[in-house]
């Protein structure tokens, strides 16, 4: 996904640079899509529009907390978008687990960005392959309408490289922190 | 962390789609602060949130709306925009999104006794569903707390004996209204647990319904 990987980019500019070109880029791709992710999960269309630019918002903030050896950018954001409609529709707070003490390396190798990158990519294309009822099953679940007990049902996706490559960038960061404390 | 009782995979979902009650979102947070295998997980299910996202129907911004978060942006202190400080530092028993509950440490608890050396407090939530912290003096029995629906236990400290196994730090048991169980501290250090119980987890839509009810105020 040659795009995604210039969405990371993008953020990297916005965290060194503050760069607002970066910024506008990443707005005019994003804050659409946050927009119809928040009025699918049954927000109005004026709350969907002041959340989706608070989400913008918290991503130039936490800019320098995006580790690319562990999510997209796309991932990135709907973890916020996700966040902030909790907050918003349910006026809850929403724990998160604690940061990694050490945060995500200055500069990540690029090939483990790019295999992250690879790995969405193949997410999506299966994701696309699914049977309709599936995929209706999987997007109802993220927009927030699905049970508890529907969302258990097997769809088979390819989470298991996902996986492997984000446990390969923990055990990574961890080994760089041990060496750090020697 | 050696953590051998892991969280199921329905539970980490709902709490990757954002369809846990916040009580519940407590325990899975503090679980996955100390399991590394549960944050793999959790970050791959997330993924697929991502995916969505970039696949989704894109519904037009207002106009003036780009210049509107570009002054939100530099209206910011120069503190908001630096990687926010945590108002309450982990301890060496509570993790960050718990410290951030209890507001403090350990030491900053409002216990209430319960009899026998074991007390709880009660962290505050939204109503669906509650989470308590519970102390119980090593080799003591855990109090009948009484809970419908789901229960779930995740220790923090010290360990506990059910049945034929045994949860230490990190761990996660995770019980229905069923179950017949009497957990008992393991000898040797008091135990401390994070329980969230009350909320039947088979809820039907139920959240997303309630989210509707609040729009409509």
């Amino acid at each position: 996904m040659v795009e995604e990987a210039q969405w990371v980019g993008h953020v990297r500019r916005i965290r060194d640079h503050k760069d607002q070109k970066a910024f506008s880029e990443l707005f005019e791709h994003f804050a659409p899509r946050i927009k119809g992710f928040l009025m699918k999960s049954g927000a109005s269309e004026s709350m969907a529009e002041e959340c989706a630019q608070e989400v913008m918002t918290t991503l130039w903030r936490k800019a320098a907390l995006f580790d690319p050896t562990r999510a997209s950018v796309a991932t990135w954001v709907f973890t916020i978008a996700r966040n902030k409609k909790i907050d918003a529709l349910r006026r809850q707070r929403r724990p998160e687990p604690e940061d990694l003490p050490w945060g995500p390396e200055p500069e990540p190798d690029q090939a483990d960005v790019l295999a992250l990158q690879q790995e969405q990519t193949e997410l999506a294309a299966a994701i696309r392959l699914l049977p309709d009822k599936q995929k209706e099953l999987i997007e109802r679940a993220y927009f927030g309408d699905l049970s508890h007990s529907e969302i258990a049902a097997e769809t088979g996706l390819p989470l298991g490289t996902i996986k492997s490559r984000i446990r390969l960038a923990l055990e990574r960061l961890r080994h760089e922190m041990n060496e750090r404390l020697r | 962390m050696n953590v051998k009782h892991h969280i199921d995979d329905a539970t980490l979902t709902a709490y990757a789609t954002g369809n846990l009650p916040e009580a519940f979102n407590v325990v899975v947070a503090s679980h996955v602060s100390l399991n590394d295998e549960a944050r793999v997980r959790l970050e791959a299910l997330e993924a697929v949130g991502g995916t969505l996202i970039e696949g989704t129907d894109v519904v037009e911004m207002s106009f003036g709306s780009l210049g509107a978060t570009l002054r939100m942006i530099r209206n910011e202190t120069p503190d908001m925009i630096a990687v926010p400080k945590t108002a309450f530092h982990p301890c060496a028993i509570m993790p960050q999104p718990l410290a951030d509950y209890v507001g403090g440490s350990l030491e900053d608890i409002k216990w209430r006794s319960l009899g026998m050396g074991t007390k709880q407090a009660i962290l505050k939530t939204s109503k669906d569903a509650t989470v308590r912290l519970l102390y119980i003096p090593a080799g003591v029995e855990m109090p009948d707390h009484g809970h419908k629906g789901t229960e779930m236990t995740l220790v923090l400290q010290g360990a506990f004996i059910d049945g034929a196994q045994r949860f230490a730090r990190g761990d996660i048991e995770i019980a229905d209204e069923h179950m017949e169980h009497t957990p008992v501290a393991d000898i040797g250090e008091d135990c401390i647990c994070l329980v969230a119980s009350n909320a039947p987890l088979k809820f039907s839509g139920l959240i997303p319904r309630l989210a509707q009810v609040f729009l409509r105020i």
